[in-house]
C-alpha cells in the first residue's frame, strides 16, 4: 500500500468541465441560501414567538398555582414576623423549576420543615411554561440536556474511571446529608435529606445545580459538569449491583440491623424455645409391665 | 415406686407432718417408652438430624470455595451467593445440631421426675474450726508478723510492679509535646498543615477555587493544596501516617453565603471574602468530619450527637454537646483570584484535650464547659 497516493485524483479532474467548479459553487449558494430563507427564517421567528407564548402561559399558570407564596412577580413574600413564605424566585432558573414542579414538590401541599417529592401537578407542557416564566425572570441554570448527566458516550474505561471518581466524590460531598448509600437522612427541625436511589438522573442533576430547600448548591464552579455527571453515573451503578452483602435493610446501618437482630431474631428464637415446653410428648397409655 | 417422694433427710421438718403427703401425680409415659418401633424411630429422626447438619458443614464449605466473589460477584435471588451460602448453612447446622439434641433429651432420655435435696450452704462447726486454726497456725509459722522487713519488701516490690504498666501504656503513642517535635509539616495538636497564602483545593479531584466561581448557596469540601503535591506547587509529598494526620486534622468545608448575613467576629472582620467563609471540618466536641449544613439557615449539623454551629456567627454552637466554636481557617485571594489561607487555624482544630489552653474560649462562656 503506498503511503502517499498523488494521482489518486487524476480521473475525475480529466472528466471535470472548465466552468464546472463555478456552476457547482453557485448551485451550493443557491441551495443553502434558499434553504434557509425557506426553512430556517420563519422557524426561528415561530420560536421566539413560541417562547413569548409560552412565557406568557406560565406567568399564568404561575398567578394562579404559585404567587400566593412566591408573589406575583416571583419576588418571595415576607410575612409580618420576617419569615419567608416563600422565597424569591428570581434567578433561580428553569433548572429550580423543573425540578420542584417535575418531582411534584411544588405546589407544597403546606408550609412546613420539608417538601416531600408527592403526584406531579402540572402536566409536562405546563412545567415548560412555568420554567420558561420563572426563567425570565433573570438568569439563573437552564434544564440540563442529558448528553450532561448521561455517560453512553463514552468508552468502557472511561465510563468505569468515571464511576470511580463519582463514587469518591459522592463519599465527599453528598453522604454526610444523604447517607453512604444515598438512602437519605434526619436533617434538623424535622426535615429529611430525600432518598436519592432510582431517582431521574436529570433531577439529580438539578438539585446539584439549584440547591432545593435546605440543601446546599454545587454550582458549575463547585462541582464541574463532568463531576456531577460521575456521581449519578456511581449512584445509577448502585441500582445495577447485586446486594451481594445480604438484605441491606434500608441501608440505614447499625440501626436496622440491630433492631431486625433484637426483634425478629431474638424473637424468634424465645418464640422457639416457647414453642418447644408448651408441646408435652407424653400419652396417655400406660406402660405394660413385662 | 419410683415416682413417690423419696422421705425427707433434713433436721428442720417437723416430726409429723401436719397433712398427708399427696406425692407426686401418677407418671404418664412417652410412646417411645411404651413401643419399640417409636423409640426406634425417634432414634433415626435424631440421627437424620446430625447427619443433616453434617451435610449442611460440607455444603458451607464448598460454598466457600465455589461461590465467587471480590470483582465477580455470584448472586442468588439479586443477593451476594457466597453470603448467603454460608449463612444458611452454617446456621442449619448449628440448628439441626440443637434440634437433634432437644429431641434427643425429650423422647429417649430418662423422663422420669427426679428429686435431689439441697444440702446447706454453711460448713460444719468442725470444719470452720479447722479452717482457722490451719489459717493461724500458717501464720505463726511463716512469721509475717514477726519479720516486719520481710513482709515490707514484699509489700514494696509488689507495688512497684505497677511501674511496667505505666511505661508501657505511656509509650502506646506519642505524647502531644512528642507530636509537636516531630519533623513533618503542621506536626502536633495545635497545628495543622494550612501555611499562610496555601490554597484551598477541592476535596478528591485537588482543583484550586475561584472565589469568583463559587455562587451563593455553595458548599466545597476542602482541603490544603499540600494534600495533592504536584511539581508546580513544590509541595513536599506527605506519605501513610503523616498523610492522613496532616489530611484529617486540615479538612475544611468552604461555604458562600450573602455577605451581609455574616455576623463579624470580633477581629475576623477580614477573614471572609465577598461571603466565602471557610471553617474546620472536624467538630469541636469528639472529631466527627461535619459537612451536613443548611443553606437557608447557615447551620452545620454534626450527625454523631447533634452538635450544630453557625456559620455565619464564627461558628458558634447553637445546639448540642460541642463546648468550642468551630475554629475559622482565615480566607484571602491570591494574585489570580484563587482562595487561599491567610495563615494556620488559630486555634487548635477538633476536640478538647487534656493539655488544651482553656483561656481562648472565646464565644464560650465558662458555663458552656
Amino acid at each position: 500500500m503506498r503511503i502517499l497516493n498523488l494521482t489518486a485524483g487524476r480521473l475525475s479532474r480529466h472528466r471535470r468541465g472548465p466552468i464546472a467548479g463555478a456552476l457547482l459553487l453557485l448551485l451550493g449558494l443557491v441551495t443553502a441560501g434558499g434553504l434557509y430563507t425557506a426553512v430556517m427564517t420563519p422557524a426561528s421567528a415561530e420560536r421566539t414567538q413560541d417562547l413569548a407564548s409560552q412565557v406568557e402561559e406560565g406567568r399564568k399558570l404561575f398567578l394562579v398555582g404559585c404567587s400566593t407564596c412566591h408573589g406575583t412577580n416571583g419576588e418571595g413574600i415576607t410575612t409580618d414576623r420576617g419569615n419567608n413564605l416563600g422565597p424569591s424566585l428570581v434567578g433561580v432558573g428553569a433548572a429550580a423549576v423543573d425540578f420542584q414542579v417535575g418531582t411534584g414538590r411544588m405546589p407544597m401541599a403546606q408550609p412546613g420543615a420539608q417538601a416531600p417529592r408527592k403526584d406531579v401537578a402540572y402536566s409536562e407542557e405546563e412545567t415548560a411554561a412555568l420554567a420558561a416564566f420563572v426563567a425570565s425572570l433573570g438568569p439563573g441554570p437552564a434544564i440540563p440536556d442529558e448528553s450532561d448527566y448521561s455517560i453512553e458516550g463514552l468508552d468502557s474505561a472511561a465510563q468505569e474511571a468515571a464511576i470511580v471518581r463519582g463514587g469518591q466524590l459522592f463519599l465527599t460531598n453528598c453522604t454526610a446529608c444523604h447517607n453512604f448509600e444515598g438512602s437519605g437522612g434526619a436533617m434538623p427541625r424535622g426535615g429529611y435529606a430525600p432518598k436519592i436511589r432510582g431517582v431521574e438522573p436529570k433531577y439529580i442533576y438539578e438539585a446539584l445545580l439549584t440547591g432545593p430547600q435546605t440543601m446546599p448548591t454545587f454550582s458549575n464552579g463547585n462541582l464541574t459538569p463532568d463531576e456531577k455527571r460521575d456521581i449519578i453515573a456511581y449512584l445509577g451503578s448502585l441500582d445495577d449491583a447485586a446486594a451481594i452483602g445480604g438484605f441491606t435493610m434500608g441501608g440505614l446501618g447499625p440501626v436496622a440491623e440491630g433492631l431486625f437482630a433484637w426483634v425478629v431474631g431474638i424473637g424468634a428464637l424465645v418464640g422457639f424455645a416457647v414453642w418447644i415446653a408448651a408441646h408435652t410428648t407424653r400419652s396417655n397409655k400406660k406402660k405394660v409391665e413385662a | 415406686m419410683s415416682n413417690e417422694l423419696p422421705g425427707h433427710g433434713g433436721s428442720n421438718l417437723p416430726a409429723e407432718e401436719p397433712i398427708p403427703n399427696p406425692g407426686l401425680p401418677e407418671h404418664t409415659w412417652r410412646p417411645t417408652d411404651i413401643d419399640e418401633a417409636a423409640e426406634k424411630r425417634a432414634e433415626r429422626q435424631i440421627a437424620a438430624m446430625y447427619l443433616l447438619s453434617m451435610v449442611c458443614v460440607v455444603l458451607f464449605v464448598i460454598t466457600y470455595f465455589v461461590a465467587d466473589v471480590g470483582d465477580n460477584w455470584n448472586t442468588i435471588l439479586g443477593l451476594g451467593a457466597s453470603t448467603v451460602g454460608l449463612g444458611v448453612f452454617l446456621g442449619l447446622a448449628l440448628l439441626l445440631i440443637g434440634a437433634g439434641t432437644i429431641q434427643w433429651a425429650r423422647k429417649l432420655m430418662s423422663d422420669v421426675e427426679m428429686v435431689e435435696m439441697r444440702h446447706p450452704a454453711r460448713s460444719s462447726d468442725e470444719d470452720r474450726e479447722a479452717t482457722l486454726a490451719a489459717l493461724s497456725a500458717g501464720g505463726e509459722d511463716s512469721g509475717i508478723a514477726r519479720r516486719p522487713l520481710v513482709r515490707n519488701t514484699l509489700l514494696a516490690s509488689l507495688g512497684l510492679l505497677g511501674a511496667p504498666a505505666v511505661v508501657l501504656l505511656r509509650d502506646l503513642g506519642p505524647t502531644p509535646s512528642q507530636a509537636a517535635e516531630a519533623d513533618y509539616p503542621g506536626a502536633g495538636l495545635e497545628k495543622t498543615v494550612w501555611t499562610p497564602g496555601m490554597r484551598v483545593v477541592r476535596d478528591v479531584v485537588g482543583t484550586p477555587i475561584k472565589a469568583s466561581d463559587l455562587e451563593i448557596g455553595d458548599l466545597v469540601n476542602a482541603e490544603p493544596e499540600a494534600i495533592f503535591p504536584t511539581e508546580e506547587n513544590g509541595y513536599p509529598e506527605l506519605h501513610g501516617a503523616e498523610l492522613l494526620i496532616a489530611k484529617s486534622k486540615a479538612a475544611v468545608i468552604v461555604v458562600r453565603m450573602e455577605p451581609e448575613s455574616i455576623i463579624p467576629g470580633e477581629n475576623r472582620d477580614n477573614w471572609s471574602v465577598d461571603g466565602i467563609v471557610c471553617y474546620s471540618k472536624i467538630c469541636t466536641h469528639v472529631g466527627c468530619p461535619i459537612s451536613l449544613y443548611e443553606r437557608t439557615t447557615h447551620h452545620v449539623l454534626c450527625p454523631c450527637h447533634q452538635s450544630t454551629f453557625d456559620l455565619a456567627d464564627s461558628g458558634r454552637v447553637v445546639f448540642g454537646p460541642a463546648g468550642r466554636h468551630l475554629p475559622q481557617l482565615p480566607l484571602a485571594v491570591d494574585e489570580e483570584g484563587y482562595l487561599v489561607a491567610q495563615s494556620d487555624f488559630t486555634e487548635p482544630v477538633g476536640p478538647t484535650y487534656w493539655e488544651r489552653d482553656h483561656k481562648d474560649i472565646g464565644d464560650q462562656g465558662e458555663a458552656d464547659l
